[in-house]
Order: structure tokens, then sequence, then C-alpha cells
């Protein structure tokens, strides 16, 4: 066992299927969810889901050692089939993902979280509630 | 000994601690869990958005925090969703602020269902006002879909997804406005004006966005009134002459307690109030305190609230934002040519996070797995479109707040089982919503529309569990809070609700609240007659 509660199989069984799942991308400059700092990640963010994420993996036990057409034949046998395993695997792989800053940039985002700086927000087009200033009363009165 | 005893420091807790102070009378408020830090919010970290699924999850049972307390929401079409900790779900909520309308306190007259409320909006109207001031509203006069109401600070900026919204609506030639909300468009009685960080919903980095333990409490606090926090009520205890006598709690260190007072409020939320009710048993009381109507933990509503998203080709505000920006008031109120009475705000969602979008789209299948992947993530982020459908409630003795004959917390306290399924005229309106949403949606260019009918987790609107009323028979307190068996206790939250509204709750909570403890003062001499 690791020191993120995933035995070496199950990471590399975990490895495998993040990378079947997003996997890297040239046209996009994003690396895959297999790289090794988001499955880094992964395995340290795992925490409620631990119970689940075993589920998943003992699904998919030995994927990792499958060739490429059986491997995907696998892992989409253990999507179709839904449930709720498959929802916090999914969900663990994509919050990590989604952070990192290679992936985050490639999105045309800022590599930061919301607090200090936060956002500017536009004010837009004032004038469309012009008609709606125009309207009766909806409101019933009581 | 103490005065008043107030359990729970939420929405209801907070403003009828702070109205109270003034009587100088010595109050102490329970609350079972912590002060909030913001500088720990999510929003000010990278792993903003994962937090949402773990200690800030919506939901008690995950979220499984030393202060939360389990709910059996299995048997529930709705998940229970909340927050323990000084302000309650006012730390762990949109900030939309709309009010009921004064035709949502006379149901029964107006449209023959349900029950009429003892009280009216016009009674409540000056405490909507004070509450507004007290919380820090934004918003703008002249709305034709609502009563008038004097919002201190202006509205939230429409950005790119409300113009999109708004030219929209004037399409179809329906109704929209900018919503009301607790969220700080300037600097305000000592928070911070918003920065647009986008996760408002489980807590304001910022502070900008009003939730009690920044806005009643340190004013409550510089009163007097004292706040004990890890003090997780087991029970309330009453005397040989049928009164209150105070409450049983646990501290910090699971230690038992009993805290004697003079008057006890409750204020835990349409489902920790009946659970504490039915959780004080008694040879006086054997099916549970102020219960004599055996109405405690029936009638529950909890906001059936269906969302329709999509998604337009130009990129929008995204979670750039505050996530709520105008209602739609067009489908309100009762119209006879429907299929069903009553109706539903609109409310009209500017986007979501990036980690969001992802696990939600492919949740349903609309984000793959493998090559395709990183082409249609780029189609969905930041371009989503929702509008939600805040459905109106009606009371059902069926759906229901029991205790768990197995499942407790960790001080050994029974815990919540909930029963809820919805109602008939409620299916029907949402099913009109989500028509007339998708119709809001394509006329916006959108595609990819996708309709889900029961938020999960979510909204954590619970309402009626103790109803008011004038007959006994029918109620579990009077039209100012009182308990009809129990004359020294008093519920002052959203469980005293007669009927839910169309609409996010927290600002007719708290209006409420304030009324009763006007009351309450008014009648002091004679409060327990």
């Amino acid at each position: 066992m690791t020191a993120t509660g995933l035995s070496p199989s199950e990471n590399r069984d975990l490895r495998r299927v993040a990378g079947l799942m997003v996997p890297a991308s040239t046209e996009y400059k994003v690396p895959g969810a297999d790289d090794p700092k988001i499955v880094a990640d992964i395995e340290r963010s795992i925490g409620r889901d631990m119970g689940e994420i075993h589920n998943a993996l003992a699904a998919l036990a030995g994927i990792a050692d499958l060739d490429d057409a059986a491997a995907m034949a696998k892992a989409e046998a253990f999507r179709s089939a839904g449930g709720p395993a498959v929802a916090a695997f999914e969900r663990c792989v994509l919050q990590c993902y989604y952070r990192d800053d290679r992936v985050v940039i490639s999105l045309g985002l800022e590599a930061r979280p919301p607090f200090p700086k936060g956002h500017v927000l536009e004010q837009g087009d004032w004038s469309l509630l012009d008609p709606v200033r125009k309207r009766a009363k909806m409101w019933r009165d009581a | 000994m103490v005065d008043v005893l107030i359990v729970g420091s939420g929405a209801a807790g907070a403003a009828v601690a702070w109205s109270l102070a003034e009587t100088k009378m010595r109050i102490l408020c329970l609350e079972q869990g912590d002060w909030q830090n913001s500088s720990t919010y999510p929003s000010t970290g990278r792993d903003w958005e994962a937090r949402r699924w773990a200690d800030f999850d919506i939901s008690p049972n995950r979220r499984a925090r030393e202060t939360d307390y389990p709910i059996d929401d299995s048997q529930s079409a709705m998940k229970i969703a909340n927050f323990n900790g000084v302000g309650g779900g006012t730390v762990f909520y949109t900030a939309h602020w709309p009010r009921m309308h004064p035709s949502d306190f006379r149901v029964k007259t107006l449209d023959g269902v349900a029950d009429d409320w003892p009280i009216d909006y016009w009674a409540l109207e000056k405490f909507f006002e004070e509450n507004d001031r007290m919380m820090g509203v934004s918003g703008l006069e002249g709305d034709p879909g609502v009563p008038p109401r004097h919002p201190p600070m202006p509205p939230l900026p429409l950005g790119k997804t409300g113009t999109l919204y708004g030219r929209t609506m004037n399409q179809l030639g329906w109704h929209w406005w900018p919503s009301d909300s607790t969220i700080a468009t300037q600097d305000y009685e000592g928070r911070a004006k918003c920065i647009n960080l986008g996760h408002c919903t489980p807590g304001c980095a910022q502070g900008a966005k009003a939730s009690t333990d920044i806005t009643y409490w340190p004013l409550a606090l510089r009163a007097g009134v004292e706040l004990r926090t890890r003090a997780r009520v087991r029970e309330i205890v009453t005397n040989e002459q049928g009164m209150a006598s105070g409450v049983v709690y646990y501290d910090a260190q699971g230690e038992e307690h009993f805290q004697p007072a003079e008057v006890v409020i409750v204020a835990c939320n349409g489902i920790g109030t009946p659970r504490l009710l039915l959780n004080s048993i008694s040879s006086r009381h054997p099916n549970g305190l102020a219960n004599s109507s055996g109405l405690v933990g029936k009638n529950l509503m909890l906001h059936p609230w269906p969302q329709v998203r999509g998604y337009v080709p130009e990129r929008n505000d995204g979670d750039h934002a505050p996530m709520l920006s105008l209602w739609s008031k067009q489908f309100y109120e009762t119209d006879p040519n429907r299929d069903f009475v009553r109706g539903y705000t609109m409310q009209f969602a500017r986007g979501t996070g990036v980690v969001t979008e992802a696990v939600t789209s492919m949740s349903v299948g609309a984000l793959p797995w493998g090559t395709d992947h990183h082409r249609i993530a780029r189609e969905l982020i930041h371009h989503r479109i929702q509008v939600g459908i805040a459905c109106d409630d009606l009371p059902e003795e069926t759906n229901r707040v029991t205790l768990h004959p197995d499942l407790k917390d960790s001080n050994g306290i029974p815990a919540a089982k909930v029963d809820y399924k919805i109602g008939e005229n409620t299916r029907r309106m949402m099913e009109h919503g989500i028509a007339r949403a998708t119709e809001i949606l394509e006329a916006a260019g959108a595609k990819g529309i996708y309709t889900s009918r029961t938020l999960l987790n979510s909204p954590g609107h619970m309402l009626g569990t103790c109803r008011m009323g004038n007959d006994p028979a029918r109620s579990v307190v009077n039209a100012w809070g009182r308990s009809h068996d129990v004359k020294n206790l008093f519920i002052v939250d959203g469980s005293t609700w007669v009927t839910g509204g169309g609409l996010n709750p927290t600002s007719t909570i708290q209006a409420v609240a304030l009324y009763m403890a006007d009351q309450i003062k008014q009648r002091l001499a004679t409060l327990f007659d």
C-alpha cells in the first residue's frame, strides 16, 4: 500500500485509466491525466472517495497490463456500467486534471485561485430593461 | 439561568438574537458548529472547486465534519443540504434574495389549496426592509414583478451572460429583472464590495456576501448576547408546570450540561427543529415536545428545482462572477389556463467553473473519454447558460421528518429521517417550467440542452415542519412563533412556514423571525398568557 492509500497495482491501473479518460494532446498542448504530477495529485486528493475508488479499481484490476484495444474495451465496460464508483472515479480524475497549471493556461485562464485578485465583470447593456420597466404590475395583491 | 436561550445561530437565530438584545435580557445562543474563518474558504486555494465535494460539500452526510449531524434522506426525492456553524445556512447559500409575494400568504383564499398563513405580507413589510438593510442587499427598484422594495446598494452587473439573457427575454416578451442579492456591490457596513470571486455559495472569502456571522452577530455580541459554539443541544426539558425549563447540551469534549432558561427559542431549520422537538420526549410529552397536533415534522417542503442548461457559441462570464444574476416572475402567479396552481421563479445562472463543467458534463455523457475530450471540453467550458426553476412546494403531511430508529450523531442523539415525494401539482409546474426554460435557451442560441429535474443535494430549503396557525389542532406554533403547547417555547425558523412559495426563502425566513421577535418584545408582560 502506498502512503496515499492505493496499492502499487491500483496506482498503475488508475494511471492507465486516467490516460484513457483524458489523453495528452499535442494539438491543445496539454498533458494527459496520466501525467505523473497529475496522478500524484489525484492520489493525494481521493479523500472521502477512497472506498468508491477501491471499488472502481477492483472493477478495473489488471487494466495496466492490457494492450490498448483490450484496455479501452475494459474501460468502456466500466464506464457504461455507471454507478457511484464510476462517478467518483471520473470526479477524482477531473478535479485534479482541470486544476493543473498547464491545462488551465491552455483554456485561456489564469492559473490562480479566485481570491484575492477576483475578476472583472462588465456592466452589460442596462438599456435592455427599458421595455420591462414599462410593463404593468404583475404580482397579485392580497 | 438565562432569560432567553436560542438554539441555532443561522438566518433566524441571529436575527432574533439581535432584535431581542435591546431588551437587555440575558440572551444566550447555543450553536453546535464553529465560527468560520473566511481566509480558509475554498476560493482562497487552487482546489476551490474540489472542496465542494469535500469539507464544503453541501450535503452534511458527505461533508461529515465533527460539527455535522447525519440525515437519512434515502427515501427523499430531493437530498438535504445544510451547513452547521455560526451563520448556519447563510454561510452556504447563493445570496439570491427574493421575498415571498403577498399571494403566497393567501393560497387557500386565492387558489383553493393548502392553507392561508395567519400573517400576511404587509405585516412583514417593514421587517423585510429592516432585514435588507441589516444583511446589505443589492438590487434595482422598479421591478413590476414584485412589490416595491428599496435595496440599499445598486445591482450586480449584468455582464455578458446577463445581457444575453435580457436580450433573449425581451425577444420572447417575458419578464426579467436583475435579482436582489445579499452580495455587496459597494463597501457596506464593514464588508468589502464584491470582486467577482465567482464561488459565492461555500463562503465568501472577500466578505462581500452577507452571512449572519458577519452581519447580525457582531452587532448582537456587542449588545451583550452570548454565543456559545460547539454546543449541541440534545433535548429541551420541561417542568411540572408544562413550561420549558432549559436544554441539555453537549460541549466539544462531549460533556453533558444543563442550561436553564426562562424562554427557549428554537432556530435549527426545518429538519433540525423537528428533530430536536421529537427528541425532547418525556412522560408529559411522549410524542415529542409541542406535538399535541401531531404535526411536528410533517408538511416538509423542499422546493423542487429543475435546472435546464445549454451551451452558446460565444464565451460568457462562466464562474467569474456571482452565479445568479437575474430572475423572472413571468410564471410566478397562478394562471387558470395552466394545469397547475401557484407558480415559480426562474433564475438565470451565469455558468460554472472548469472542474464543475467537466464533472457534470461527463456524468451525463456530454463530455467523452478519449481523443475527442479536449475539443468537446472547449465547447462547454464557459459556454454554459442555465435556467433554474424554483417551484412552489405545497404542504403534504406524508412529506415528513421523523427520528431514525438506528442512525445517531457523534453524541448519540438520534438522527433525522426524511420521507419526501414531489406532489402532482408541483410535477406539472416543473414540466411547465422546463418547457419554458428550454424555449429561453433555444432562443438564446444554445445547443446541447440538458434537463436535471431534481438537483442532487440542493437547494437546501427546509420548510413547514412546525407550521404556524391559529388552530392548535392544525398547527404547532401561533402566528408569532409561540408553541401552542408550551407557553415559553418559540420556533422562529423556516419550519413555521405554512406554504413554501416559489423562491429562495432566506429573506422571508429572516423577516418572519424579526416579526416574531418584535411580537415577543411587544408582549413581554404577558408573554406566557
